[in-house]
């Protein structure tokens, strides 16, 4: 493997993705994140030279909508995914600023 | 104490007047009720699908060309990663890679009279997040997502600015600008404008810039006034004292006038950008950045000069008049219907200042009708009724919007200016005060004073002065 993913880094990525690993899922990780990195580095074995860089696989720009309102009231249908509701709002553990 | 000099960057976000979200058909108007406005794109549904609203383009790319950017006419759409309660998708669709506009400026009036550009580094379109409502005793908070989605533009200031006084005259140039656009209706207050400061010291002469601190939470152009204060003094009080400004976010508490660090540690700040899969780019033609550029307002700068020019209208008057795009949208219907811009900018400058002083209302508050308005001038200026009366009748459309006409019509407010009865009352008068009379010829012209008085409270108030003088001089 090309690429060793350090303890620090998958630490790091770990508080990033919200993310606890015990050390053995810490040690099956970075051997993963390691293997995909190899994997992608073959990418830099074609010259890219002069490429604009890819942001959309498809051929196609300006797709858009008109600024008109087209939805209704959309409380039941958004609360419905709602663990827990008060006031139809979404509860959610305590966040302070 | 060494000399230092602050240095001032802005991130303004502004909530763009479109009727829909950024990327579904939920409206953005206030006050529904929680949740209301909301749907599976702009709570972050697995499977729901962004489409972009062409009008966030458009008055983003307006907002741009007003302020002397370059429009990228090629552009995307980035997502911005982060986990936050109010971000149901635990991302924001954003713009990092290619902002819609770049290198821009706009010229500030300094407090000495001179200008200066302010240099806008890019601007670019994202959507608003949700809103959180801390419980201040329980052990939860609630989210309503009905501003999530709202489509919002961010400009981002070169650090450019010095002091307190040119942030706001940047912030008071950015807003009239974009109020004139239409593209928003910028209150600080509300939140349609916010203002996150970047804010760093130098010694003065120092060619590098210092470590920079970002604070949030001003909700008014004094609580920026007072942000930047406070930092530039705790910096200082830091480098003086042989510290070292951290770089960090802090949030400004108004009430206590005082700023205390947001974010810590663990939370890192490191957003993974990558371009968003599920939209596809932006491509702005020429022919529609004409069209955009051809349906640009006359803005403020162009109306100032103008109103002095065409109008005579005098440098501080023009000033507060072009300085809300609503009163001087009353100015110019109004002036146009009466023809007399002059009146219509007195009434303007002084009793509607006056009332909007006393019931604490902002020019978008303003109930009258430049029609109305139009119409008291009208009736004042004929003669028709007599300055105090006007004076009333105006209050009352400025109140309710009442039609001058009408109600002076109504309420029997007509001036009596005919001689004939005028005429009967100032004779009475002189006869029931021979003193007043007498001492008038021996040379105390105060003494008129008193007689038209007189004369007002027999005609109820509802003569002309100037013609009541006229025919009292006359007949003495």
């Amino acid at each position: 493997m090309a690429n060793m993913i350090s303890d620090e880094t998958i630490e790091y990525v770990g508080i990033l993705a919200k993310l606890e690993l015990d050390s053995e899922e810490k040690e099956q990780a970075k051997k993963d994140m390691g293997r995909m990195l190899d994997y992608i580095d073959q990418l830099n074995e074609l010259d890219t030279e002069g490429v604009e860089p890819m942001s959309h696989i498809f051929p196609v720009n300006n797709v858009f909508r008109e600024d008109e309102v087209c939805n209704g009231d959309g409380r039941e249908i958004t609360l419905a995914n709602a663990p827990e509701r008060k006031d139809d709002c979404f509860v959610v553990p305590k966040t302070i600023v | 104490m060494k000399q230092y000099e602050t240095v001032i960057g802005l991130e303004v976000h502004v909530e763009l007047a479109t009727k829909t979200k950024i990327f579904c058909s939920c409206p953005t108007e206030f006050g529904g009720a929680p949740n209301s406005h909301t749907c599976p794109v702009c709570t972050g549904m697995p499977g729901s699908l962004p489409v972009l609203n062409k009008k966030v383009v458009e008055y983003a790319a307006a907002v741009g060309l007003a302020t002397n950017c370059r429009i990228t006419q090629n552009c995307k759409f980035d997502r911005k990663n982060y986990f936050y309660p109010d971000n149901p998708q635990n991302y924001q669709i954003s713009q990092l890679y290619y902002p819609i506009c770049r290198d821009g400026g706009i010229e500030i009036t300094t407090e000495d009279g001179g200008t200066k550009t302010i240099g806008i580094h890019e601007i670019h379109m994202e959507e608003d997040a949700g809103k959180l409502v801390h419980d201040e005793w329980g052990e939860s908070s609630i989210v309503d997502f009905n501003r999530s989605g709202v489509p919002l533009i961010e400009i981002v200031s070169e650090p450019d600015m010095r002091s307190a006084d040119e942030v706001i005259a940047y912030l008071d140039k950015l807003r009239l600008i974009i109020q004139y656009l239409g593209a928003s209706d910028c209150k600080l207050q509300e939140g349609s404008m916010r203002a996150d400061v970047n804010l760093s010291i130098r010694e003065a002469g120092a060619a590098e810039f210092g470590t920079r601190t970002e604070m949030k939470n001003l909700n008014s152009f004094k609580a920026i006034a007072r942000a930047i204060e406070a930092e530039k003094e705790r910096q200082i009080d830091i480098i003086e004292s042989g510290g070292k400004v951290i770089q960090e976010t802090r949030r400004w508490d108004d009430n206590k006038e005082y700023s205390y660090a947001m974010r810590s540690k663990e939370d890192a700040q490191d957003y993974r950008y990558f371009p968003e899969p599920d939209l596809v780019p932006v491509v702005i033609s020429d022919e529609w950045l004409e069209e955009i550029r051809a349906a640009q307002p006359e803005f403020r700068d162009e109306k100032l000069k103008r109103y002095k020019e065409e109008f005579k209208i005098p440098e501080y008057d023009a000033q507060i008049i072009t300085g809300d795009k609503h009163l001087a949208d009353i100015f110019e219907k109004a002036s146009a219907i009466c023809n007399n811009p002059k009146k219509v900018s007195n009434w303007l400058m002084v009793e509607t200042m006056r009332l909007m002083k006393e019931n604490n209302i902002e020019p978008s508050g303003l109930k009258f009708s430049p029609e109305n308005l139009a119409k008291l001038v009208n009736l004042a200026e004929g003669k028709v009724i007599n300055s105090q009366t006007a004076k009333e009748v105006f209050e009352k459309m400025f109140n309710d919007n009442t039609d001058p006409e009408k109600y002076v019509e109504e309420n029997g407010l007509k001036a009596v200016s005919d001689d004939g009865a005028l005429r009967e009352v100032v004779q009475k008068v002189i006869k029931e005060n021979p003193q007043p009379v007498e001492d008038y010829h021996n040379g105390k012209k105060k003494a008129a004073g008193f007689l038209v008085g007189q004369i007002m409270k027999e005609m109820k108030g509802k003569a002309d002065p100037a013609t009541v003088n006229a025919i009292l001089k006359e007949l003495l």
